[in-house]
């Protein structure tokens, strides 16, 4: 069995080479879904961030106690405790942009990133790799949002989170920011990611 | 009259209009994973909508007598510790999402097992693809969307009742399965097609669900005129449920305006 990578390595893995969005293709619906604007990216980037971080620890530390049949509902109860937090916690002190989000926010439970990090890190390693393995894939995740986010708010409103950066005279391109411009801006953005890295090998 | 009315347009906006793929992008993974071929895609969005009418009938019976500020159930066997006064505030809305995702693995768990027992030819056909639905987006959210219309509305006359939530969440599925089986039937054909080496794979197949998302774009608004036409209103009604201060100054608002600040709102 091959050894498993340290703590170091998962965080480094997570940012760029195992990017999730970008080369596992997770989570796709919050990163289609929320990246019509720079701050609503942000937000859910955070919330992930924080479930994400708490459910590999918790899962980590229960490592030993997990029964294989089970151990994808056991999963599934701990991310969707940490999420009713963070829901309630985003109601509480950010009540306009948990009104933005929507559904999305408890979508997190089903979604695939934390899921797959428990399975692949947490069940296997110590709470601290399990740590920086969360970290690094919440930075990646952040940043695979954030890249999105920003080229359909610009194109979109000629602002980016709320700064006005495209002279007035730009013609909105409302789609950016509808459904169909989620989908072409993460399908471009994908093929200049694969573009980019097939040159330079 | 006016209850089917508003079932047909619950279900017409569950398929078409606010497709749950190309609108709210929930189960955009088996739409970019599974949809490669044609049958394999009629499999998976049988089996999603089967699921998703099952798990829809328990969340709202859920959500009903138990899990709603003031829930039949749970204020029954509340008042056997506290008194009637405080047990009829009772609320538990708070363990929406685990009991919800509870409910989905529940169902899909005996769903399998009983499909296989009694009906072996549909196991084989769409089995494969049980386990894989209790992580799909789109179950929780239609669950989600019956919740709000059921214990996030403050007047009860508007809370939804069963007909409506089981119409939500089975044309829901029907659209899953239209969009999913359309983007099998191209992802067929562009298999033949010379595609630039980047974007094989996922990142066409994004593009043209873009353009398929554009093409139902064409929906919107379909169901409020369709509501104004079947309950005989006048149409400037539209813009009068969106913005007062349209309705006088600029009556030929176009659609894309209308839609934008209807999103916004």
């Amino acid at each position: 069995m091959a050894t498993q990578p340290n703590a170091a390595e998962r965080f480094a893995q997570g940012i760029l080479p195992e990017n999730p969005v970008y080369r596992q293709l997770l989570g796709l619906c919050p990163t289609l879904a929320v990246t019509n604007g720079l701050k609503a990216a942000l937000t859910m980037a955070g919330a992930v961030a924080f479930v994400l971080l708490c459910a590999n620890v918790m899962t980590s530390l229960i490592r030993n106690l997990l029964k294989p049949h089970l151990r994808i509902v056991v999963f599934t109860l701990t991310i969707a405790t940490f999420v009713t937090i963070a829901d309630r916690f985003l109601a509480a002190y950010m009540y306009q942009m948990s009104k933005t989000l929507g559904p999305y926010i408890p979508l997190i439970i089903v979604n695939c990133i934390i899921i797959c990090r428990c399975e692949v890190c947490a069940s296997k390693q110590s709470p601290i790799t399990a740590a920086a393995d969360a970290l690094g894939q919440s930075i990646g995740f952040g940043l695979a949002l954030c890249s999105i986010a920003a080229v359909r708010e610009l194109l979109g409103t000629g602002m980016i989170a709320g700064v006005r950066l495209l002279p007035a005279a730009w013609p909105d391109w409302g789609v950016m920011i509808l459904p169909p411009g989620a989908f072409l801006t993460f399908g471009l953005l994908l093929g200049l990611v694969n573009w980019l890295s097939r040159s330079k090998k | 009259m006016e209850y089917m009315i508003d079932i047909a347009l619950i279900a017409l906006s569950a398929a078409l209009i606010n497709n749950f793929v190309l609108y709210y992008f929930v189960g955009i993974c088996p739409f970019i994973g599974v949809s490669r071929r044609v049958d394999m895609a009629v499999g998976m969005g049988c089996a999603v909508t089967f699921v998703i009418s099952i798990a829809a009938l328990i969340s709202w019976s859920i959500t009903t007598f138990v899990l709603m500020p003031g829930a039949p159930l749970s204020c029954w066997i509340a008042g056997f510790f506290v008194s009637g006064e405080t047990a009829a505030r009772i609320d538990l809305s708070i363990l929406s999402y685990i009991v919800y995702i509870f409910a989905i693995s529940a169902s899909v768990q005996f769903v399998e097992m009983y499909v296989r027992k009694f009906f072996p030819p549909l196991y084989k056909s769409f089995g494969v693809f049980l386990p894989l639905i209790t992580t799909n987006c789109a179950i929780l959210f239609a669950c989600l969307t019956i919740m709000s219309h059921v214990a996030g509305v403050d007047n009860p006359a508007e809370r939804w009742d069963l007909g409506r939530a089981l119409a939500l969440a089975f044309f829901g599925g029907v659209g899953f399965t239209i969009a999913i089986v359309i983007m099998a039937g191209i992802r067929e054909e562009l298999d033949l097609c010379d595609i630039p080496a980047p974007f094989q794979g996922a990142a066409i197949t994004l593009i043209v669900g873009g353009i398929l998302a554009l093409a139902f774009m064409g929906f919107t608004g379909v169901d409020n005129g369709l509501r104004n036409a079947l309950t005989q209103r006048a149409p400037a009604a539209v813009y009068t449920a969106v913005d007062p201060a349209h309705v006088n100054s600029n009556r030929s608002i176009d659609s894309e305006t209308f839609y934008l600040q209807a999103v916004v709102s």
